[in-house]
């Protein structure tokens, strides 16, 4: 730091101001979820005091009410796998359709790039009632819709990226006495890496947060934790806010985990993807 | 070698495209088809022309409503959030103190999914208005404008990050060169960042007018359409119109359709106009 510009004080001051306003929101919630829950939604900005502490007393009944830990496994499990599946089936289908050039595989990449436009409600109905009578209304079965879903923006960032690698790598692999899953395997997925956590990290916040498919499709028999959120306000009677206040608490709580462990990458991430889109 | 090929095909292709088929091409067209039908499950699809569509506009207001509605919030909260993403990514490209830091807190809200952002957005809006005795439902401008403060809060961070790397992209040698020859820092923005980050803002105004236009689980959770559907958007209409009654599964179909074709050529219309001020470079 040579000499410090007064313009750049008055940024920094504004950045911290905005930051804080940015702030504000995560820590009330946080706030209240140790607050009494008949003090909450009238007077959300007021701390804690001795009459309105309640200690991890929302917590308790939060987890016991929604059924959170068993949420907290099925929102593990149908991001992992669909996230793991979406990466390796699409790069695989993305090489593919791109290096071989038939009428046939560019008609599939347009139909991929098509239906990333297309939004859900077009096809929740018909999806749904297909998924029922497939037998795709379970955990297993999702990770498999979500691949199809998830497929049109994977394989089109992974296609983008391919076309930039030197085809004469794949040639000399497949001279050494490859074939197209070794070559693939061993010479174009190394070079994909990048690229696949990329399409890893835009999944995962998509797969992670998505409420109305899995709902759809498996409704309430394995709660994601969107699902079991929304399951709080259920129904007709009055919500408890203090329960509330405890799961929004704990479903930020691996989001922020995870943000502040691979925050590089999500960012970049977040770059990337928006590059090539 | 045909033969090989076709191997080849089935191990690479034919897991994606069988999960593709089976949760999007199929359904989508199956979809289209089963919008100029009355059905109740699918399988009792009675061909009735375009009747849904008629109905879907002339039944009542609600799709009207919520179109109005749909188009009122997108306005808005895409000029306020690519306002507030780019001046952000202009003050962090400055080699501030904290630049890491604030970059943290701002992208922070995106990762936060749209059910629970509703609820938390729900509480501090409610908290505010429960001073002057009223609730984000008591009126519909409150929950308009309590949708718009989210989505801010959610997708500024989202754009940001992408205009800062827009921005960086730029050589410093033309920067420096702008200087060099005296000119403004407004003119400098006018004329080379702004020309220079138009991809950006391509991405960003598709990514943010498809977001907004398709925006369900914040409105869900936030008002959930209330009061009487005022706040409700196209997304959560259709949904209604689908899973609120018996009898309106083709209606709620076409209403599929008609949002689908409006998503469509906004984008596609937006992506026309902006790349066509993009610079080569």
């Amino acid at each position: 730091m040579k000499k410090i510009k007064f313009s750049n004080v008055l940024i920094f001051i504004l950045l911290l101001a905005l930051s804080v306003v940015f702030l504000i929101p995560i820590v009330t919630v946080i706030v209240n979820s140790f607050k009494d829950k008949f003090s909450i939604s009238q007077t959300p900005f007021v701390l804690p005091n001795r009459e309105t502490f309640v200690g991890i007393e929302n917590y308790i009944s939060g987890i016991n009410d929604t059924g959170f830990l068993s949420a907290l496994f099925w929102s593990l499990f149908i991001t992992v796998c669909s996230v793991a599946v979406i990466v390796l089936f699409t790069s695989m289908t993305a090489w593919y359709i791109t290096r071989i050039k038939t009428r046939f595989n560019s008609l599939l990449y347009y139909l991929f790039v098509f239906s990333m436009i297309v939004p859900f409600q077009m096809v929740m109905f018909t999806m749904s009632k297909m998924a029922n009578v497939l037998r795709l209304d379970n955990p297993v079965g999702l990770i498999f819709i979500y691949l199809g879903f998830g497929a049109g923006l994977s394989v089109f960032i992974f296609s983008g990226f391919v076309k930039s690698i030197p085809i004469s790598l794949e040639e000399a692999a497949i001279i050494d006495g490859c074939n197209r899953l070794q070559t693939f395997w061993h010479v174009v997925f190394p070079i994909l890496k990048p690229t696949a956590i990329t399409v890893a990290i835009l999944n995962t916040m998509w797969v992670w947060n998505d409420y109305l498919l899995p709902y759809l499709v498996i409704g309430s028999d394995y709660k994601t934790i969107p699902i079991a959120v929304q399951y709080l306000k259920g129904g007709y009677g009055s919500v408890d806010m203090g329960a509330m206040m405890a799961m929004l608490v704990l479903s930020i709580l691996p989001v922020v985990i995870f943000y502040l462990a691979c925050q590089k990458y999500i960012i970049k991430g977040v770059a990337a993807g928006a590059v090539k889109g | 070698m045909r033969k090989a090929s076709k191997r080849w095909f089935i191990v690479f292709v034919m897991p994606t495209l069988a999960a593709f088929s089976i949760a999007f091409l199929i359904p989508f067209f199956m979809g289209l088809y089963l919008s100029f039908c009355e059905f109740r499950t699918v399988s009792d699809a009675r061909f009735v022309g375009i009747q849904n569509y008629i109905r879907a506009f002339s039944d009542n207001g609600d799709f009207i409503n919520a179109l109005w509605f749909t188009v009122k919030f997108t306005f808005v909260a895409v000029i306020l959030i690519n306002v507030i993403a780019f001046l952000l990514a202009l003050m962090l490209t400055k080699r501030i103190r904290g630049t890491n830091l604030f970059r943290t807190v701002f992208f922070m809200p995106n990762l936060i999914g749209g059910i629970v952002l509703g609820y938390i957005w729900q509480l501090i809006i409610n908290g505010i208005l429960f001073n002057y005795g009223y609730s984000i439902i008591s009126n519909s401008s409150f929950g308009y404008w309590g949708l718009v403060a989210l989505s801010s809060w959610q997708m500024i961070g989202y754009m940001m990050i992408i205009y800062i790397a827009g921005i960086q992209n730029i050589s410093n040698a033309i920067l420096e060169a702008a200087r060099v020859d005296g000119a403004s820092p407004f003119r400098i923005l006018r004329s080379i960042i702004i020309p220079s980050v138009m991809p950006s803002i391509t991405i960003c105004l598709f990514l943010t007018i498809t977001n907004s236009f398709k925006l369900f689980d914040q409105n869900l959770a936030l008002t959930a359409g209330a009061p009487s559907k005022q706040t409700q958007m196209l997304a959560l209409d259709i949904y209604n119109t689908f899973y609120g009654r018996v009898g309106y599964e083709g209606v709620g179909q076409a209403k599929a359709v008609v949002f689908f074709v409006l998503v469509a050529v906004v984008a596609l219309m937006q992506l026309y106009l902006t790349r066509s001020r993009e610079v080569e470079n």
